[in-house]
């Protein structure tokens, strides 16, 4: 891919996330802000590359480290946002 | 140019593709707390998809030529086996760490995450750096295009970079904002950690000149950048990440611990921004798909914050809020105020038609969310109506009041954000402020000398009835000021521990 068409994808990203962004409701900012950091761990995908390539040694060891950091990230962000997810409760309607 | 990277199948893109709609998908769940759940699952999915499709087309192996046949790709097990090790690793203190941390911890565990990111970022850089070919960004070295571009550097390097193949300048770019905004955001983040964890003082570090030095560094790193294109050097690419990593540090320092809402969001974008350059450049719609998701929602949350302070952007960055704590104290302690005691405000609160609670940063600090809610029980089985009003700069990071409510099993129904529950305050009987202090101060409103004069408040001190739970008279809240409300005719103080204090008043009302 051209650098103009990821630029466009870049900037349509953006847009969505505007969008998406505001409409979160503000209880669930925390959430918010440690499932964006699972998701922006799928920087583990340059990651994986470096580790897979052969040739260069360097390289190779540099990316299994950051596959290592990337993963506490991706296991530990998508696990405690479900975790803080999981106690958002509706109040009982015991009495009606 | 020769622009192009390694051409991926059609199929490859797609499935990045797939994974970058799942993130836009989990994100979109959060927007109620009932799709958010299966958002989050949507989320994992998109990771899964992302990983899975990295691993098959980069299956590590060696490519064997024997002769007078076509090429036989061998697997190479040894390299597939250290990568599900660092995963197994890394996901094993991910997943414990996940199980483990208490809530009231949030902001640091955040701060720590981002922190990973940037440096998983700077690594990746360095890899991609160390090894283009790789990633599909450098012509080969034995090519006839790289001598088109600019001319090479001294002639010590001469022999060694004739030995690396030719990054394409716009890849290096892109490598080099990466590196950069990677090694900023790990920087920043780690010192916003210690700040956070209480490691480091949550009060601003001023140095002098701290603008001239901050402003210089990243002329400095923008220059450098530029100068990368032309000269692919180590030593370039290594002083992009040096001073990169000593701004992060330099620009965190002088924030004090009021701003961290701002700081910890902002450094949520810039996790963005480094994970979006690094898709960049490795030509990956996923990850530029969500580092532009990231980045804007950062963006949105660090606004949402400097608009709950009225506080412009660039002052949190500048630094230096709540660094004149000292002045003006002597004269605030001599007030005359009313002091009460829990039965006082057990009675108080038994009688009330409606209650608001006003949790801040002193109930977390203090854990006293679980004896909150028992408190609301026992009030609400008394036939009291019990509502939380929450102010979006309560806590230390956006929506930390909501998560350890949460976590106390108050329902997210009974919880109201400021803009929702202010004109309810003129109809209640009782505010019940713990661990709140500026975000009620009624000096926002009515004295144009304060400091934060213009900052929206919760109109508490409209209730028949304020008790405020504080620690002392002495102390002053986060920014450093004097709360009016405290000498209010309707305010009664109620001096201690805020979770001693609000397990006295359960007592007192069972």
């Amino acid at each position: 891919m051209d650098f103009i068409s990821i630029l466009s994808i870049f900037v349509l990203a953006c847009f969505v996330g505007y969008y998406v962004v505001w409409s979160v409701t503000p209880a669930l900012h925390t959430p918010l802000m440690s499932v964006t950091n699972a998701i922006s761990s799928v920087i583990v995908v340059g990651a994986l590359i470096a580790s897979a390539a052969a040739g260069v040694p360097g390289s190779k060891w540099l990316g299994l480290v950051a596959v290592a950091l990337a993963s506490v990230n991706i296991f530990g962000g998508f696990a405690v946002t479900q975790r803080m997810l999981s106690m958002y409760k509706k109040r009982e309607r015991k009495d009606g | 140019m020769g622009e192009a990277a390694v051409a991926q199948p059609a199929w490859v893109l797609l499935a990045y593709l797939i994974a970058g709609v799942c993130f836009i998908l989990a994100l979109r769940g959060l927007s109620s707390p009932e799709t958010s759940r299966r958002g989050n699952l949507t989320g994992m999915l998109g990771m899964a998809i992302a990983v899975v499709t990295t691993a098959i087309v980069h299956l590590p192996g060696t490519s064997v030529t024997p002769i007078a046949s076509p090429t036989i790709r061998l697997i190479d097990w040894t390299s597939i086996a250290q990568i599900l090790i660092a995963i197994i690793i890394g996901g094993g203190i991910g997943l414990v760490t996940a199980r483990k941390i208490q809530m009231t911890a949030m902001p640091q565990l955040v701060a720590a995450f981002h922190s990973l990111v940037g440096l998983a970022a700077v690594l990746v850089g360095s890899a991609a750096y160390l090894n283009p070919a790789a990633f599909g960004i450098a012509a080969a070295a034995s090519g006839h295009g790289w001598t088109l571009y600019a001319p090479m550097s001294a002639g010590a390097l001469r022999h060694f970079m004739a030995q690396y193949p030719r990054i394409y300048p716009v890849s290096r770019i892109e490598m080099g904002l990466g590196v950069a905004i990677g090694a900023i955001t790990f920087s920043g983040s780690v010192i916003a950690f210690l700040k956070l964890n209480g490691n480091m003082s949550g009060k601003p570090i001023l140095l002098p000149l701290r603008h001239f030095i901050n402003l210089g560094t990243l002329a400095a790193i923008m220059g450098l950048i530029a100068y990368f294109t032309q000269d692919q050097a180590p030593l370039v690419f290594g002083l992009i990440a040096a001073l990169s990593f000593a701004i992060g540090f330099l620009l965190i320092i002088p924030i004090g611990g009021a701003d961290m809402p701002v700081v910890i969001s902002m450094l949520n974008s810039y996790s963005g921004w480094a994970a979006a350059a690094m898709g960049f450049t490795l030509h990956n719609t996923a990850m530029v798909i969500t580092g532009a998701l990231v980045g804007s929602s950062g963006a949105i949350l660090s606004y949402i914050m400097c608009r709950a302070m009225n506080r412009s952007f660039i002052s949190v960055i500048a630094g230096g809020f709540g660094a004149v704590a000292s002045s003006g104290e002597a004269a605030a302690i001599d007030r005359p105020y009313k002091r009460g005691s829990a039965e006082d405000a057990a009675f108080l609160m038994s009688q009330a038609e409606q209650v608001i609670i006003v949790p801040g940063y002193g109930m977390a600090v203090a854990q006293a969310q679980h004896a909150v809610r028992e408190m609301a029980d026992l009030l609400k089985a008394k036939g009291v109506t019990v509502k939380y009003a929450i102010h979006p700069v309560a806590g230390r990071m956006p929506g930390h009041m909501n998560v350890l409510l949460a976590e106390a099993n108050v329902p997210y129904d009974e919880v109201f954000e400021l803009e929702d529950i202010n004109s309810e305050f003129a109809q209640t009987d009782v505010a019940y402020v713990i661990g709140a202090n500026d975000v009620t101060n009624p000096a926002a409103k009515n004295d144009k000398s304060s400091p934060i004069y213009g900052m929206p408040v919760l109109d508490v001190e409209k209730a028949k009835t304020v008790l405020f739970v504080k620690r002392s008279m002495g102390g002053v809240g986060y920014a450093g000021i004097d709360n009016e409300l405290f000498y209010r005719d309707n305010t009664m103080m109620l001096l201690g521990d805020a979770k001693k204090m609000t397990e006295e008043i359960v007592k007192a009302l069972g």
